[in-house]
């Protein structure tokens, strides 16, 4: 037995680590729109802060307690509706001041996950995955079939000047983007902050239990599914803020926020960023943002190459990127990242010949099938290419081929140092081991 | 009368599609475990690969081809892909087809187009088979229901009593022993996956142009199916036909039916007014919701009998 | 002498830099709809028409040079994501929007042009609005800074009705819609317009379904049937009037179905053979219409994209842009928008329109046709090669489609 493991434990929420890290999140919170040039990055970055917030919501579903959920934007959706009626009745004179109308939509959250939770936790695993998927079905068939409270198709709009108080007489209501974003970012901070803590609690600990081995938690006295309905109600609690955060962005709820297509797009994108480490989720909200608003502008094929992207992931890197940059970080640590620069830097550099045939193809394709009125030239990357010539077809088809075994050639180069790193990290390990003991 | 055989009638034909879209999918459910996000996807692949077929040959041909084109690819999908995360667990494996939908929703886009196909009905098989009252019944309503059936007869004759069926069987329950009787699993998992995107996609042909061949076609049927697999019992096949049955018969007739609370709560005595509290609630009809009643009745199946009707499992 | 000389040649250089700058002045319009994803066709679609639109009636085409210049943003239909363009147009300079498919996303639009022309004076941005049509835009919410070009509701049911009181063969009507703002809307017109012009005609079944979630049109048809109706009025597009009319087909159904988007890119394919001599489409334009002004820009599109032109408000939106910046000889918001309200021109068969000051709605004909076998007499051209295309039953001059408004503004 080693003298540290006799150690007593503290609980010591605060340490050195912690505190650094957390100040260089607020920080950067801080600077963020300082360092943004126009307008439009603000835009975006209020956009991400709200991603984020949900994300990570969703991650308390699906990374904390393994529940796969295909209707999470139930309540940031209805989060938002609540909130915009808050919003109207702050105009009509409601004496609660605008930047407690998050708080309103995620105490909202938290009872339509009560409500509807209790119908959806009945069951784990695959069939809870297929329910939400129903019961989002079913609230958004209801969004449009109650104009009362939807506002129908074109939903219900506010305005977030509205209402009174001393922070009116500073010049904050909210009528500039800035302002929205610093009600985001406080409110991002704190949710993060929140969140992390809940994953500290016993509660957050047993919903770890469930999702690795339900049977053996219950076997220990746990009840399963008070547990999931627990955590559906938190993780619904931090939909309701994104929510409501979304109603004060956008000053406007329409049926599509309970829609499918944005569950979808949560677990998508919580995926890719990583559910394995708390932090994944909000790389994930960054590529969230970035696809929706970047990449589509950039290319009309921009779901097949987000669909195609994750895919590869699932398969080969089911952590996300956070996982990704965790075990690079690992290596680092250990001195052995120096040995894979060059395996990396040829990876990089063939996986992108192959990747730019790959995307001449189907830009082509897609210049062919939707957009054959103006033209049959696209640019990849700065090159023409004609989609009404073969030649371009098969050079794209060449480079394709030509990249795709160069990078498997390099891949498996990179296997091999990837496998011999491993071993001297894990005989490193064994010897740190042997030295304390 | 008259308005009851009809709706019987077209309640049955769609409960059958129904089924023929989700007995696939509780096939590959019940005997991987693998939740097949991407069935819809096939259904609606099968519907494309046949508009196409038929362009070239025609319909019968198409009729054949499609399925097995459409296995294939399931099958090849099965080997390359959803083996290998196989060992992260049923979530990465749910993923993945997750992943997938995405990915042949765009590649049918790509290739055919955003707007619907002209998949025509076959000319002999167009038209009306029997005139009921004032109504008829098109003849290929009763194609659908023919084929369908026939599917269920040979899905239950292979897995029942053939030999391939017992090797099957007995890969699900005792993996490891059926593989030391020199059987090899994996392919067998790669049949059964196979089979059930045959399945959906030979759905697909005969849904295709009976109704609508175009990129939606996927998401609109995709949830229903799910509905259907819960309801009737997590990888209960009986349990999927029933629930098929019961959906399709229900929808159908609860279009019919104006009813609506109003009308309850007036002929018990209670006035309902618009300034009633609830009263969007109350004036909705029956006709009105029928679209949506099969995932009321997802909620109501769960809160009261959480296994489903044939299922065996309370997870 | 030398330096006079110089300086009216510097003169001279200036007022022809002048004139240049103006013949070359070009005004940017953020054309924001769903350009991907499951509806991504129709608004490509839209794209491909308002591009055409600029390139025939703007720029060299035009006798002043203005040029339309159009920035297509992809909105995936959200109106979430439309907003967020919304910002990045007007942070980019953009002074002009353009819009139509789904009210959702205009009325979400609209509601942002005010706030933001409200909160950033001198950089207000106009709305113009090609089909987005429900009549609570030119109404209750209208707006000074928003401009419809397509016909509303309202507009389009009165010509509806106008057509149908004089069909005595009418008689029991079935209303059929999707349930949402939009086909609520046709069957309260339907119901209330029919009551006053045809009180002897029988409203049979008033029926809404959900949006895009009925597979199986049988059992409407059925119901149809048992109420005995012989004509159907429904708002339904995309797969749920393709699904509707193939129901009806196969269950033998003989009435006829009165509609708004039988024209809409994929609608013809998927109707068909199934919808021959039965479907009605009510519009503001149609191929085939007499006196057609467009024709060349029908074949024209028709042979460059592959696709039917049916969007003449498209091209209207683009010349009556280009006329108002030669009127008030500016790109910006205030002086355009200001231009707009009230202006005239002609529409797609040669009729006066006009952009009316008190709603900033459209004033046009309205035509109702009838989906036929096409080379017969006026049926010149068929639809996206299915054989059959529009013919004119019926022509509403401009003020016959005319509609009262309730809009209370003023304009700035």
């Amino acid at each position: 037995m080693s003298n540290a493991a006799m150690k007593p434990l503290h609980f010591k929420p605060l340490n050195g680590v912690r505190i650094v890290v957390w100040s260089a999140f607020a920080v950067i919170l801080l600077l963020l729109p300082v360092l943004a040039r126009s307008n439009f990055a603000v835009t975006l970055l209020c956009l991400t802060g709200i991603a984020a917030i949900a994300c990570m919501s969703y991650n308390m579903l699906l990374g904390q307690a393994g529940m796969l959920s295909f209707g999470h934007a139930v309540y940031t959706g209805l989060g938002a509706f609540v909130a915009i009626h808050a919003m109207n009745k702050i105009g009509g004179g409601w004496p609660i001041p605008m930047w407690m109308i998050p708080l309103v939509a995620g105490f909202a959250g938290l009872g339509f996950g009560a409500l509807l939770g209790f119908v959806t936790t009945r069951k784990a695993g695959t069939p809870f995955s297929m329910i939400t998927l129903g019961v989002g079905e079913l609230v958004f068939a209801a969004a449009l079939m109650f104009p009362e409270f939807f506002g129908g198709e074109a939903g219900i709009n506010s305005n977030r000047t509205a209402g009174s108080g001393w922070m009116h007489g500073l010049g904050l209501n909210f009528g500039g983007q800035i302002q929205v974003y610093y009600l985001i970012a406080i409110y991002l901070f704190l949710c993060t902050a929140a969140m992390y803590a809940f994953t500290q609690t016993p509660l957050g600990r047993i919903a770890n239990a469930v999702r690795d081995n339900a049977e053996r938690a219950e076997f220990v006295g746990y009840d399963t599914r008070w547990v999931r309905y627990l955590i559906v109600m938190a993780s619904s609690f931090f939909a309701g803020i994104a929510g409501g955060l979304t109603a004060i962005n956008f000053e406007a709820a329409t049926a599509d926020l309970v829609h499918g297509t944005r569950s979808g797009g949560y677990l998508l994108f919580t995926f890719l960023g990583g559910v394995g480490f708390f932090f994944g989720p909000i790389i994930g909200a960054v590529l969230l943002i970035f696809s929706l608003v970047v990449l589509s502008e950039l290319t009309k094929a921009w779901q097949l190459y987000v669909g195609i992207v994750f895919l590869i992931m699932v398969v080969f890197a089911p952590g996300g990127i956070s996982s990704l940059l965790m075990l690079n970080l690992r290596r680092i640590k250990y001195g052995e990242w120096r040995k894979m620069r060059w395996p990396y830097a040829g990876m990089v550099f063939f996986g992108l010949i192959a990747l730019w045939g790959f995307a001449a193809i189907v830009e082509m394709a897609y210049q062919a099938q939707v957009a054959a009125g103006s033209g049959s030239v696209v640019t990849v990357a700065r090159i023409p290419m004609d989609a009404s010539v073969l030649a371009s077809w098969l050079i794209a088809a060449a480079v394709l081929l030509f990249g795709g075994i160069c990078f498997e050639i390099w891949r498996r180069k990179f296997n091999k140092v990837w496998g011999e790193g491993e071993e001297r990290i894990a005989e490193a390990i064994k010897k740190a081991e042997a030295a304390i003991v | 009368m008259e308005f009851f055989t009809i709706s019987l009638l077209n309640g049955v034909s769609y409960g059958l599609l129904l089924f023929m879209l989700s007995a696939g999918l509780t096939l590959i459910f019940s005997m991987m475990g693998v939740l097949n996000f991407a069935h819809a996807s096939f259904y609606m692949l099968g519907a494309y690969f046949a508009y196409q077929v038929s362009e070239w040959t025609n319909f019968w041909v198409a009729f054949v081809i499609a399925p097995v084109l459409v296995a294939l690819l399931g099958g090849a999908f099965e080997r390359t892909v959803l083996r290998k995360t196989h060992k992260f667990g049923h979530v990465a494996e749910l993923l993945v087809t997750f992943g997938l939908s995405f990915v042949i929703l765009e590649l049918v886009q790509l290739v055919w187009g955003r707007t619907p196909v002209e998949y025509k009905v076959p000319a002999a098989l167009d038209g009306s088979l029997f005139k009921l009252f004032n109504s008829t019944f098109p003849t290929y309503r009763a194609f659908m229901m023919v084929v369908a059936i026939g599917m269920l007869a040979s899905l239950f004759l292979v897995l029942k009593k053939t030999r391939i069926g017992l090797v099957i069987q007995a890969a699900l329950t005792h993996p490891d022993t059926t593989e030391a009787l020199g059987h090899n699993v994996p392919r067998v998992f790669a049949f059964v996956f196979a089979g059930g995107c045959g399945l959906a996609a030979l759905a697909g042909v005969i849904g295709g142009n009976a109704f609508i061949t175009e990129p939606g076609m996927a998401q609109a049927v995709g949830a229903i199916i799910f509905v259907v697999v819960v309801v009737g019992g997590m990888g209960s096949l009986g349990g999927a036909l029933i629930a098929s049955l019961l959906i399709g018969v229900m929808q159908t007739f609860a279009v019919g039916l104006d009813w609506s609370f109003i009308g309850g709560l007036q002929s018990l005595g209670v006035d309902v007014t618009p300034e009633t509290f609830g009263y969007p609630v109350w004036k909705l009809k029956l006709s009105q919701v029928a679209p949506i009643l099969p995932y009321l009745l997802l909620v109501v199946m769960l809160v009261v009998r959480p296994k489903g009707i044939m299922g065996t499992r309370d997870e | 002498m030398k330096v006079s000389l110089k300086a009216s040649a510097i003169a001279v250089a200036v007022s022809l830099m002048a004139v240049s700058a103006a013949s070359a002045q070009t005004v940017k319009v953020a054309f924001i709809e769903g350009m991907s994803g499951p509806f991504g066709g129709v608004g490509q679609n839209q794209l491909n028409h308002f591009q055409y639109a600029a390139e025939q009636f703007s720029g060299k085409n035009a006798n002043s040079g203005v040029t339309v210049q159009i920035v297509p943003m992809d909105s995936k239909g959200s109106p979430q994501e439309a907003l967020a363009l919304f910002k990045k147009a007007t942070d980019d300079g953009i002074r002009f929007i353009s819009q139509g498919n789904g009210s959702s996303v205009a009325g979400v639009l609209i509601d942002a042009v005010n706030k933001h022309n409200e909160r950033n004076p001198g950089k207000e941005v106009v709305f113009l609005n090609y089909a987005a049509i429900d009549p609570d835009f030119t109404n209750s919410k209208c707006s000074p800074w928003h401009f419809r070009f397509d016909a509303g509701v309202d507009m389009k049911l009165e010509a509806l009705t106008n057509y149908m009181k004089d069909n005595k063969a009418i008689k029991n009507v079935y209303v059929l819609g999707q349930n949402y703002s939009f086909g609520q809307q046709v069957s309260k017109f339907t119901a209330s317009m029919l009551a006053t012009k045809r009180p002897d005609v029988k409203i049979v079944g008033n029926e809404l379904h959900p949006l895009g979630q009925v597979k199986d049109f049988a059992p409407y048809i059925a119901k149809m049937m048992a109420a005995g109706a012989d004509t159907v009025v429904t708002g339904n597009w995309g797969p749920d009037l393709a699904l509707l009319i193939k129901a009806a087909k196969d269950a033998g159904f003989k009435g006829n179905f009165y509609t708004f988007y039988a024209g809409v890119i994929g609608a013809p394919s998927a109707i068909g053979e199934a919808g021959t001599d039965r479907v009605f489409q009510v519009s503001y334009w149609h191929p085939n219409v007499e006196k057609n002004a467009l024709e060349s820009t029908y074949t024209g599109f028709k042979y460059k994209f592959k696709e039917e032109f049916y969007t003449v408000a498209l091209v209207n939106a683009t010349k009556f842009l280009v006329a108002a910046v030669e009127k008030s000889k500016s790109t910006d918001g205030l002086p355009v928008a200001r231009a707009l309200a009230g202006m005239k021109g002609k529409g797609g068969s040669g009729e006066d329109i006009e952009l009316r000051a008190a709603d900033g709605a459209m004033q046009q004909a309205l035509y109702i046709s009838q989906w036929t076998r096409a080379g017969g007499p006026g049926v010149k051209y068929a639809m996206e090669g299915t054989g059959h295309g529009f013919k004119t039953v019926r022509y509403l001059e401009p003020k016959l489609a005319a509609m009262p408004t309730t809009c209370q503004m003023t304009r700035p």
